[in-house]
């Protein structure tokens, strides 16, 4: 017996909605995934008319359906956005090699420029060669740190106004676990955030208009729609605390499937108590890019790649950064420490 | 019982005897019997100090027991609310180098009923704790969890709050209590034995408790249950503080589970030291600065007894509920990562609740948490976008409006089930639906027209909970008619709004 769809009654449903549990048929859960979307857009103030807009564009399920939807949008609420892609290059042969062609493939379709930053071009290491130097255990550590900064110098090359992720609401969800497993009150206070501003010179100010969108129902919206994404991960897996938190979140969904949401929900409503430090942002001394420290994150891992001392970057090593700065040679000792690759 | 206590218990045995014999770290004489940090091991003397100064230390902080108040303590009979008793025990002996000033009672939930416990198997847990608290000779209170189906109303209305007690408040109270020279607070033996429960009431709360279709709705709507009761009966014994028995690993799964249930707003309340939302009667959590595994050390080496008592979610498996996930997860990175409980304890401590609570108005608290609520529809929240959502898979939803706000509709509250609930969940409560297919089956959301009135009076977490039961009309009367009270309420102050000069100002 077939099943209608719950909301117009009339066609054959196809799919059980994960966020709801509701039977719709395909038109129909286009329609409710895309006016959701729009919904956020508008409820959260996230563009402006006129903006120029770059899509942080990885080739993935995520950023393809975010590419689609935003050009579709546009189209069809005239938002008058100026809408482009952007990519970043690691240097990861056969996985961002595939993914790249893939988002080129994007391009075509969705007649967007596109703009390819790599980290060979700006940082003058791949993450192939990192890896080599740094061992595969803290490799996402430069990863992350790496693409936030090559999005922004992206970014600031093409001259847009804002770029929008393909963050989702199960990225959130496992965001508020890591930062309570980490007990990161700055982090927490913050990933919830459905836009932030600009920080500071050199910083883009960011928005995620999938916040709200379920990765299951992303998957089905571009499954349904035949778009062309890339789905392998990358091979360079994460580490282990975010796996854990990202096992953690898929059992907490099969328990109760609207957990992430409830999870999005509680980030939301958190509430730092008065007094409690956080760390105030100032500028990189070296490069001018947003950092709580004398010297920014990536300035401090690049430092290390160069200086073939690549545990500098990881842990606290505060007090180097002023002899970093000045150019000056580390004592035997302290290079001693930062050279295993052990860690 | 929590799960994470109990597995403290084999690597216990093997840490117990140090290899070589080592010195205490503290009086560098004695050897060592325990080792509680890497590094710190204490010799028995060393140790038990360090945990009798703990619990002075941590009431000392916060100051919220004044002098000659009577303070009850909720002993559920396990290792931790048992070692909270024992260290009360022990701050009022008269050796006690500096002797605690209030007055203790002990109160026993007996949850037995709702756990499916045999009568005669209730009637021996009951008195090997009443052995338990005898020896105290504190006052004890064994309340069956039946009676909560007969509490009145006023338990989730608007309590009075208490006078204010500023910081001045504290030294007064010490200054009576030092003229009264302590005469006349010798503490008055009295038991209350447990009353008789009727069979008819433990298949009303049965059914209650089945009403719930998953295994998390039924367990957190028993912790409503029982706070209920607890509140309930320090106000009727004239109690005007509570102590749970929680420790540190207890509440660091408790945060994460909070996160995981949508009470982030909630969360300073649930896992803080003091938890004002009843505000007469608040709660403490002297235990919370102890990891379980101290207090098994603690108890074991200094026999303080603690009785073995089955809960909802013993022996069931791991993603039975997200309360039963998240204790065995933190269990599991525990044992990866040692850090892991004190790291989420201390974010604990970072928070504090959303809005100032002491000015929200009556209606504005949760029907069952009393929490303050925390679905004011706003602008691209989780809470909003839920609500879209369900609009734009419904027929009937409006298509075309782009930027439509839906407003939560006051609707007439409707406590009889009227729609035919999806057959295979409503069967009695026997099992567990949700497990079988992963959740997504019958038993997830989008439907439960009767319960629409009472959502609009819960907090979001608690109305999760109320989706997932099969019907709300089986909840007890004196939360129902509180229920209707406030709908009742609300429905006047929409009629006479427009001459009212402040909103949200009523003075009830
Ligand atoms: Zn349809
Ligand atoms: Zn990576
Ligand atoms: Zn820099
Ligand atoms: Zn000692
Ligand atoms: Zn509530």
């Amino acid at each position: 017996m077939p099943v209608l769809c719950s909301n117009c009654i009339d066609k054959r449903a196809v799919l059980k909605r994960p966020k709801t549990g509701h039977s719709l048929c395909k038109e129909c859960f286009f329609w409710a995934f895309e006016e959701e979307v729009h919904q956020t857009i508008v409820a959260a103030k996230l563009f402006k008319h006129g903006e120029k807009v770059g899509i942080a564009a990885s080739g993935g399920k995520d950023s393809t359906v975010l590419a689609h939807v935003m050009k579709l949008l546009n189209e069809r609420y005239n938002y008058g956005l100026e809408l482009m892609l952007l990519s970043v290059d690691e240097g990861i042969s056969g996985y961002r090699d595939d993914s790249l062609e893939t988002v080129k493939r994007n391009q075509q379709q969705y007649e967007l420029p596109l703009k390819i930053v790599s980290y060979e071009e700006l940082y003058g290491w791949t993450m192939d060669a990192i890896v080599k130097q740094v061992g595969r255990k803290n490799n996402c550590t430069f990863c992350g740190v790496f693409r936030r900064q090559a999005l922004d110098r992206g970014a600031i090359m093409l001259k847009v106004d804002k770029i929008c992720t393909g963050h989702n609401a199960d990225d959130v969800a496992e965001t508020v676990l890591m930062n309570v497993l980490r007990g990161d009150i700055a982090r927490l206070r913050r990933c919830t955030a459905i836009s932030t501003a600009s920080e500071g010179e050199g910083v883009v100010p960011r928005c995620k208009p999938l916040k709200y969108a379920y990765e299951k129902e992303i998957v089905l919206y571009a499954y349904f729609k035949k778009l062309d994404y890339f789905s392998t991960e990358c091979i360079y897996s994460p580490n282990a605390y975010r796996g854990h938190a990202r096992t953690f979140l898929k059992d907490l969904e099969s328990v109760r499937p609207s957990s992430i949401m409830d999870i999005v929900h509680s980030g939301e409503n958190l509430s730092v108590r008065e007094g409690v430090k956080m760390p105030v942002q100032g500028t990189c001394k070296q490069c001018g890019y947003i950092s709580s420290q004398a010297l920014c994150k990536s300035c401090v891992l690049l430092e290390g790649l160069n200086r073939g001392l690549p545990k500098l970057g990881i842990g606290k090593h505060h007090r180097l950064h002023d002899k970093i700065l000045s150019k000056q040679p580390l004592t035997e000792k302290e290079e001693r420490k930062l050279k295993s690759v052990d860690f | 019982m929590c799960q994470v206590d109990e597995d403290y218990h084999e690597p216990l045995q093997r840490a117990e005897v140090p290899s070589v014999s080592k010195k205490c770290v503290k009086c560098k004489e004695g050897t060592a019997a325990v080792v509680i940090r890497a590094g710190d091991a204490f010799c028995r003397g060393c140790f038990k100090e360090y945990f009798i100064h703990k619990f002075r230390a941590v009431l000392g902080k916060h100051r919220v027991l004044y002098p000659g108040e009577k303070v009850l303590l909720a002993v559920s009979g396990g290792p931790s609310s048992c070692s909270m008793l024992s260290q009360v025990q022990e701050g009022l002996s008269q050796n006690a180098h500096k002797k605690l000033r209030f007055l203790p009672g002990i109160v026993f939930i007996d949850e037995g009923g709702a756990v499916g416990q045999s009568v005669e198997d209730r009637r021996r847990m009951v008195a090997e704790l009443q052995a338990v608290f005898k020896a105290t000779g504190f006052p004890f209170h064994v309340v069956p969890l039946e009676q909560v189906l007969d509490l009145p109303s006023s338990v989730v209305a608007a309590a009075p709050s208490p006078s204010e007690r500023a910081a001045g408040a504290y030294k007064v109270a010490v200054g009576h209590f030092i003229q009264s020279d302590g005469v006349g607070v010798t503490l008055k033996r009295e038991e209350s034995a447990p009353a008789d429960v009727q069979e008819s009431s433990t298949h009303s709360l049965q059914q209650l408790i089945g009403s719930a279709k998953t295994l998390t709705a039924r367990e957190d709507l028993l912790n409503t249950l029982r706070q209920h009761l607890l509140v309930h009966t320090a106000r009727t014994e004239g109690y005007s503080k509570v102590m749970l028995g929680d420790n540190c690993t207890r509440l660091a799964v408790k945060l994460l589970t909070s996160i995981s249930l949508g009470r982030g707003a909630q969360l300073a309340q649930d896992t803080g030291f003091s938890d004002s939302r009843y505000r007469d009667i608040i709660l403490v959590r002297p235990m919370r600065d102890y990891s379980a595994k101290e207090i098994a050390y603690y108890n074991r080496m200094f026999c303080v007894p603690s009785v073995f008592i089955p809960s909802l979610d013993t022996k069931t498996a791991d993603k039975s509920s997200i309360q039963r996930l998240t204790e065995s997860f933190v269990t599991r990175l525990q044992a990866d990562f040692p850090s892991t409980v004190s790291t989420i304890y201390r974010t604990s401590e970072k928070l504090q609740t959303c809005k100032s609570s002491s000015t929200a108005d009556h209606c504005d608290r949760c029907l069952l948490c009393m929490c303050a609520l925390d679905t004011a529809v706003e602008n691209a929240s989780a809470f909003q976008a839920t609500l879209i959502s369900e609009q734009l898979s419904q027929a009937k939803a409006p298509a075309a409006t782009s930027a439509a706000i839906p407003r939560q509709n006051p609707a007439p509250m409707e406590p009889e089930s009227t729609a035919a609930t999806g057959q295979c969940c409503s069967s009695g409560g026997g099992e567990d639906c949700g497990k079988a297919v992963g959740g997504v089956g019958c038993c997830s959301s989008a439907k439960g027209p009767e319960s629409t009135g009472l959502r609009s009076l819960l907090c979001y977490s608690c109305q999760l909970t109320i989706r997932d039961m099969s019907s709300v009309e089986r909840l007890p009367h004196y939360i129902l008619s509180e229920a209707q009270r406030r709908q009742r309420r609300s429905q006047m102050r929409e009629e006479i709004s427009e001459f009212l000069l402040d909103e949200g100002d009523e003075g009830d």
